[in-house]
């Protein structure tokens, strides 16, 4: 009889590439050294990236997730290789990124025994994954691995994190594989009751002012058409979470701006003066909702929401729509009567040119010598005409990305929203180019999160991957200033950098690099770098003390959002 | 909101690690466990969880969601104590020869309804099974004649209403195929 009998380690890449998988990003170590002996011999068909810490190629892998909607895969060692690992996994789980990891692990007979590079990544990824599994049996591969990929990817996606033991890579087992379909005590989408659907159209409909405020489930759930159909039809004016920014094109006239914290003035505060608030896919973030306490109290509140966990956490709703939102908006859509609200509408335009006279002229048009970061990503956007995938770290320039930069296409907001990983925007960006070759990726990067992760530039260099690197360096961990200005009496405590030669190191991983100090050289910098055919690191010098506004402070209302 | 004690049922897979994923969620809201009891449910291969925690009704429904969300939970319930029928096991170990000196202790036993669930040379074992309250009332009674050693189990506890656990296994499956 024949057999078909393979070691775990190839199972392991065979698993991979039956779920399709044709790119990882990983970084060897002594547990994880069978599997990377069979990354060798199938290089041809799975593309392994070296990244040059473990982080990176969660954040990498992640990058990748959010531009294409795959799932995204990293693979580390045990030990110091796992523990690596968590910021990126931590921040895949509060952000919903499919992403599966893969982890050596100290042989079977050594589990416990405190054996070299042994750490507990079951127990230690437990609360940040949203599953995890400790493989110990060659022949336990196959069907955990499916478990794997299909728990990353259905529903609300998550991380999961598969740990397999060094004998278990070494034994051989029968190979055969099945794509997993399900499972039984895990209902991914929930089925959709048409009564709410008839409850929430009959609100919608009735409405004299209502709102649509929407997240990252729209792109998650595919569901950007029925988004733009619905908003079309029923003229209801929508505004976005961080995360759900460029599923709704940004210059579509029923687009209204970004929600929460650095916003814009006419949602927030508007979101107080709506008698039926819509939410699309969002989970009512702190960010998001300011003060719980007075957040739109005054509206009828319809969530549409995959997660039934997330129903009546943050905010009572009158209308909860379970389901997964392609499907209910779908349902919904035949059901809403056609309006176009148009002095609701004017209401938002009022409160626009407030915002434009107090805070977007000054930021986009400034009088000041120093260059603004608005400035900044507002010639980015005249070179790409909105069309680049834009990366952004966490800080002041991360809202002024997602406040200023134009998206025509989904999936082109790539930014940790959740957790604020700084040092996330360098190897997402790499992940987010690999995964969408053919598109533009612009990474937009303080000087702080930039020396995060600074040693993915030689992953850059290495891989020839041809992203464009944007350092906004105003020499302080500028949010954080911004808060000692505002809050602590100007009290800077350890946040001016001290920084390097940024365009030295970057010309010593051997990438184009160009510095800006002057207005007046910023398009041809930045006309330069876009036109690039590899990678191409810009460092533009921006006024040192520059603050982002709106702003809604901690603990206060969405209406008290303030403009200076 | 006020704080409640909230009896929390939870029907799993019987899975390495699940024990440590529910305590998490626990623990990430900073709330205190007041008893925990894992043990086989009334379905082949299925766990059942027993935990009880002082809360908000607000707290345990957001916790309720947060346990059901983990893969392999099957269900998760909240009741009340009115709803539930609960009781604790609680052992005291109690040195033999205080069996026949102290008359008073023969009574307590038989008052209590407890059952002696063993005696030797040495020591005898007292079993009590009730609520909470009246295993602290034996043990403040058998306390003052001494109390070798002693143990409390945490709660088991089954609902008054249905738990349709069953149907819904039932249901999931034919789902799948």
């Amino acid at each position: 009889m024949k057999t078909n009998k393979i070691s775990g380690a190839e199972a392991v890449i065979r698993c991979l590439l039956e779920e399709g998988v044709d790119l990882v990003y990983g970084y060897p170590g002594g547990a994880i050294m069978p599997v990377y002996d069979e990354l060798y011999k199938f290089k041809d068909q799975l593309h392994h990236v070296l990244v040059r810490h473990e982080q990176g190629a969660t954040h990498a892998a992640q990058g990748f997730a959010r531009a294409t909607g795959k799932v995204g895969v990293a693979i580390a060692t045990s030990g110091p290789g796992a523990t690596n690992l968590v910021t990126g996994i931590a921040d895949a789980q509060i952000d919903s990124t499919p992403m599966v990891c893969i982890t050596g692990q100290v042989g079977k007979h050594l589990l416990g025994s405190d054996a070299f590079q042994e750490t507990d990544i079951i127990g230690i990824s437990t609360p940040v994954t949203k599953w995890n599994y400790q493989i110990t049996e060659a022949s336990e591969i196959p069907e955990i691995m499916a478990k794997a990929f299909y728990i990353a990817r259905s529903g609300r996606p998550g991380p999961v994190l598969v740990d397999i033991t060094k004998n278990a890579q070494f034994d051989e087992l029968e190979f055969s594989y099945k794509k997993c379909t399900g499972i039984r005590s895990y209902i991914p989408k929930p089925s959709l009751n048409l009564d709410r659907v008839k409850e929430a159209a009959e609100l919608i409909n009735s409405a004299k002012k209502p709102f649509i405020v929407f997240g990252q489930g729209i792109i998650l759930g595919q569901a950007e058409a029925e988004l733009k159909a619905f908003v079309e039809k029923s003229g209801i004016p929508a505004a976005w979470t961080i995360l759900g920014l460029s599923a709704l094109p940004t210059d579509h006239e029923l687009n209204v701006g970004m929600l929460g914290m650095h916003g814009n003035y006419a949602p927030n505060v508007l979101t107080n003066e709506c008698d039926v608030l819509i939410a699309l896919g969002m989970r009512f973030d702190d960010r998001v909702t300011g003060n719980l306490a007075t957040y739109a109290k005054q509206a009828k509140v319809i969530h549409f929401e995959i997660d039934p966990a997330e129903i009546d956490k943050n905010v009572k709703t009158t209308v909860a729509v379970l389901a997964d939102v392609k499907e209910s908006i779908s349902a919904l859509l035949p059901l809403i009567e056609s309006k176009k609200h148009e002095s609701w509408h004017n209401e938002f335009k009022e409160l626009y040119k407030i915002e434009l006279e107090a805070v977007i002229n000054d930021e986009l048009k400034p009088k000041k010598e120093g260059i603004s970061m608005g400035e900044t990503i507002e010639m980015i956007n005249k070179h790409s005409k909105g069309d680049a995938i834009m990366v952004s770290d966490v800080g002041q320039h991360q809202m002024f990305t997602c406040r200023y930069a134009k998206f025509n296409s989904t999936k082109s907001n790539v930014t940790s929203g959740g957790l604020g990983t700084m040092g996330f925007a360098l190897p997402a960006a790499i992940g987010a180019k690999m995964g969408m070759p053919d598109r533009e990726v612009v990474a937009i990067i303080g000087d702080g999160g930039f020396q995060m992760t600074i040693q993915e530039l030689g992953t850059i260099f290495q891989t020839k991957v041809p992203v464009k690197i944007v350092v906004l360096n105003n020499e302080f961990l500028g949010m954080v200033r911004q808060w000692q200005q505002l809050f602590f009496d100007k009290r800077y405590a350890s946040t001016e950098m001290i920084n390097p030669n940024f365009i030295a190191i970057a010309e010593g991983y051997y990438i184009k690099a160009k510095k800006v100090t002057k207005r007046e050289d910023l398009d041809a910098a930045v006309a330069e770098m876009m036109a690039s055919k590899e990678s191409y690191f810009l460092e533009v010098m921006v006024e040192k003390e520059n603050n982002v506004f709106p702003m809604i402070p901690t603990g206060a209302s969405v209406s008290d959002i303030r403009l200076s | 909101m006020e704080n409640q004690t909230f009896t929390i049922s939870v029907y799993s897979e019987n899975n390495v690690g699940l024990l440590n994923r529910i305590s998490g969620i626990f623990l990430k809201r900073h709330i205190n466990i007041l008893s925990l009891n894992v043990s086989e449910s009334e379905i082949e291969n299925v766990s059942r969880f027993v935990i009880v925690v002082h809360t908000t009704e607000k707290w345990v429904h957001n916790i309720v969601g947060q346990i059901e969300k983990q893969i392999e939970v099957i269900k998760a319930f909240y009741h009340i104590d009115d709803e539930t029928i609960f009781l604790e096991n609680a052992l005291f170990k109690i040195e033999s020869g205080l069996l026949f000196d102290e008359k008073q202790i023969q009574n307590i036993i038989k008052e209590s309804n407890s059952e002696i669930v063993t005696v030797s040379r040495d020591f005898f074992v007292i079993s009590k099974s009730g609520r909470r309250s009246e295993i602290e009332e034996l043990y403040k009674n058998l306390k003052p004649f001494g109390i070798m050693q002693f143990v409390r189990s945490g709660r088991i506890s089954v609902s008054k209403e249905k738990m349709e656990i069953s149907a819904l296994l039932e249901e999931l499956k034919n789902k799948q195929i």
